[in-house]
């Protein structure tokens, strides 16, 4: 048992959950950002595809990485402008726009994608991003390799977390972007505008997502399939929740999953297939659902969620 | 000058204009993709409605796809009727796909064994749906959240099954077994895919129709979703309606896995339904959640689907142009919807 042990727990094994949990961190702060301004948005799991598609296609016509990645958060953003468009600007109900962004937005990255590459029978791959070494600290024993010596978006995604948690704590436009999740009423009077942060935030959202789809064909995978994205976008919502709608909280969730997923890939490879590995890929959202169960005494979600803001109806 | 009114009532002419809006929209918007695509705009729609409605078997072919969208389409419009937001008809429909294809798998009389794969079926999808409208009801959690979360919960258990003890030995792809020969539904018409379950969801719609028109629990969840305190107030018990809603909805939405097994594949595999589930918003929302309206939504949208690869192999717009046009003909039904809630007044210039 214990040989078990060590071929699971080891520098391989830390690396990859550090790479699971970061499109899974990008997404769930981006969901984040939209819910706490009192926006659900269903899009993320089509954006996230269509973001991957478009990064991709960019990177593999241009030869560059960084414009790929800009071509991604510039997608995220526009669909993020979309759902915004439609439940803040228009306050269309937000979970029928959520799949109805998904299902537009995924449709158009199949489509664009067969439209470029045409059917091919070896699918095209990019040279995607390759491991930037930081020195001095990537040769700290065991935490240095599996930490410091990841891609460029990994540590992007571990400086999100704290920045994402200042702008949200720290900043007037968090404080807006809080008050118009809670109290947009309130937030009106004090002369913050609703309709403006949520589309701000709604944006923002957008771009967080793109980041998470363009790590996915870019950096972990190399090349864009029709399930580079397989369901990440539901369970980035259901770490939400999980994570009580708070960076930190919600940056461990993505970290907790990504080490549930860690394992069960692990124990795949090793033959220890006695529990079928899809009942690890089942637990985050079994634990979300028994989650919102207990927290809804003390309810945590904004609660301006789901509900659209009109100034005149009162 | 133009100003937006409130309005307070619509006429009934919109239950009709607006779908046609919306699917004129769509299909204007669509066509920039198939110019992109350097095809010619009227030819690929052409080969899309010859290939769908064109003739009578083309017309088979739509309607079986058809089927498994007029019940999740009718499942969606029933829960969102109560506003009980039912995100989860793809998983009620996985498991009632699973519950159906293992009772098919016993050995019995064929038509007792179809009988029992529609009772297991719809249970199956009862069970599922009732999750999130207990836990709403019970502890307040949002249904919408719930409902989405579940479907990967019943897809990841589904795949558990095939990959696993359910896994059909003979075949060694993750496949179940294949239900006994005598529990395939019968054939109506002789060359065509045409099944019995075809019938059956075309005559539910009416059935549900005037299920929620009609009798006293269609009343009550009419009334529960326009207005849940009246109803309260009215000495409806809304937490009942609300749980007998969800059981409602996931049946139907079980019944379109159960015609997935019993007439068209016979075994259950891991893409058993392209979305089936999700296109039932789309359907219902084009239909006004109108159980009437539900049936030629949602041959609409299979008419697409079924035409788009006919008219992929024509004029190599690719098929996936089908999917596009759903999500634009929900966000395009959505904005149509706005003139539901408002009316755009010509005002004299001068005040």
């Amino acid at each position: 048992m214990s040989a078990v042990f060590e071929q699971i727990f080891q520098v391989g094994f830390l690396a990859a959950i550090i790479r699971i949990a970061t499109p899974l961190a990008f997404a769930t702060l981006g969901e984040m950002f939209s819910e706490r301004a009192g926006v659900l948005n269903l899009g993320i799991e089509g954006i996230m595809l269509l973001s991957a598609m478009t990064g991709f296609t960019a990177t593999s016509l241009s030869g560059s990485l960084w414009l790929g990645i800009l071509v991604a958060v510039l997608t995220g953003m526009l669909m993020g402008a979309l759902h915004a468009l439609f439940t803040v600007a228009l306050g269309l109900s937000q979970h029928v726009c959520g799949i109805g962004v998904t299902l537009f937005s995924s449709g158009l990255a199949y489509f664009l994608y067969r439209l470029i590459f045409g059917q091919q029978s070896v699918p095209p791959s990019i040279k995607g991003f390759e491991t930037l070494p930081i020195p001095v600290l990537s040769s700290i024993p065991v935490l240095g390799p599996a930490v410091f010596n990841q891609f460029a978006l990994v540590y992007m995604a571990i400086l999100a977390i704290p920045l994402a948690a200042f702008v949200l704590y720290r900043t007037p436009w968090g404080l807006s972007v809080r008050m118009v999740g809670e109290n947009p009423r309130a937030a009106d009077s004090a002369g913050v505008s609703v309709i403006g942060t949520r589309f701000q935030a709604v944006i923002l959202g957008g771009a967080l997502m793109g980041l998470a789809g363009a790590f996915l064909s870019m950096a972990q995978f190399n090349a864009f399939t029709f399930g580079v994205v397989s369901g990440r976008g539901w369970v980035a919502i259901a770490l939400v929740v999980f994570g009580r709608w708070d960076p930190w909280r919600s940056a461990g969730a993505a970290l907790l999953f990504a080490f549930v997923d860690a394992l069960q890939l692990r124990m795949q490879a090793s033959g220890l297939g006695h529990i079928p590995y899809e009942a690890f890929l089942m637990l985050p959202f079994i634990f979300t659902i028994v989650a919102m169960a207990v927290m809804s005494r003390n309810a945590v979600a904004p609660s301006a969620l789901l509900k659209p803001f009109r100034r005149e109806e009162r | 000058m133009f100003r937006l009114e409130v309005r307070t009532s619509t006429p009934a002419w919109f239950n009709l204009a607006l779908p046609l809006l919306a699917i004129a929209a769509t299909l204007v918007l669509c066509s920039g993709l198939i110019a992109l695509a350097g095809a010619g705009v009227i030819d690929a729609y052409g080969v899309m409605f010859t290939a769908s409605l064109g003739d009578s078997y083309a017309i088979t072919e739509t309607m079986v796809r058809a089927a498994p969208m007029i019940f999740t389409g009718l499942a969606v419009a029933v829960a969102f009727r109560a506003k009980f937001w039912n995100i989860g008809a793809e998983g009620q429909l996985l498991a009632g796909a699973v519950a159906s294809c293992f009772v098919g798998a016993i050995p019995m009389p064929g038509p007792l064994a179809m009988l029992l794969m529609a009772v297991a079926g719809a249970a199956a999808g009862a069970a599922v749906a009732l999750v999130p409208a207990t836990l709403r009801v019970k502890f307040r959690v949002d249904d919408v959240v719930s409902s989405l979360l579940l479907n990967s919960v019943i897809y990841y258990a589904l795949m558990a099954l095939i990959e696993g003890p359910w896994k059909d030995s003979f075949s060694g792809y993750p496949i179940s077994p294949p239900i006994e020969d005598s529990a395939n539904f019968p054939v109506l018409l002789e060359g065509t895919r045409l099944h019995l379950g075809v019938v059956v969801a075309l005559l539910a719609a009416p059935l549900i129709w005037f299920l929620i028109v009609r009798t006293t629990l269609g009343f009550r969840i009419r009334v529960t979703g326009e207005n849940p305190e009246a109803a309260r107030y009215g000495g409806i018990n809304v937490e009942r309606v609300l749980l007998s809603t969800a059981l409602l909805s996931g049946a139907l939405a079980g019944l379109a896995g159960v015609g997935e097994v019993g007439g068209v594949h016979f075994q259950v595999m891991s893409d058993i339904s392209p979305g089936y589930g999700y296109s039932g918003i789309v359907v219902a929302m084009l239909a006004r959640l109108n159980p009437l309206g539900v049936v030629p939504a949602a041959i609409f949208l299979a008419a697409v689907m079924t035409g788009a690869e006919a008219m992929s192999r024509a004029t190599g717009v690719p098929a996936f142009l089908s999917d596009v046009i759903q999500g634009t003909a929900l966000l395009a039904m959505l904005v149509a919807l706005l003139f539901t809630a408002y009316r755009i007044r010509r005002v004299g210039a001068a005040r």
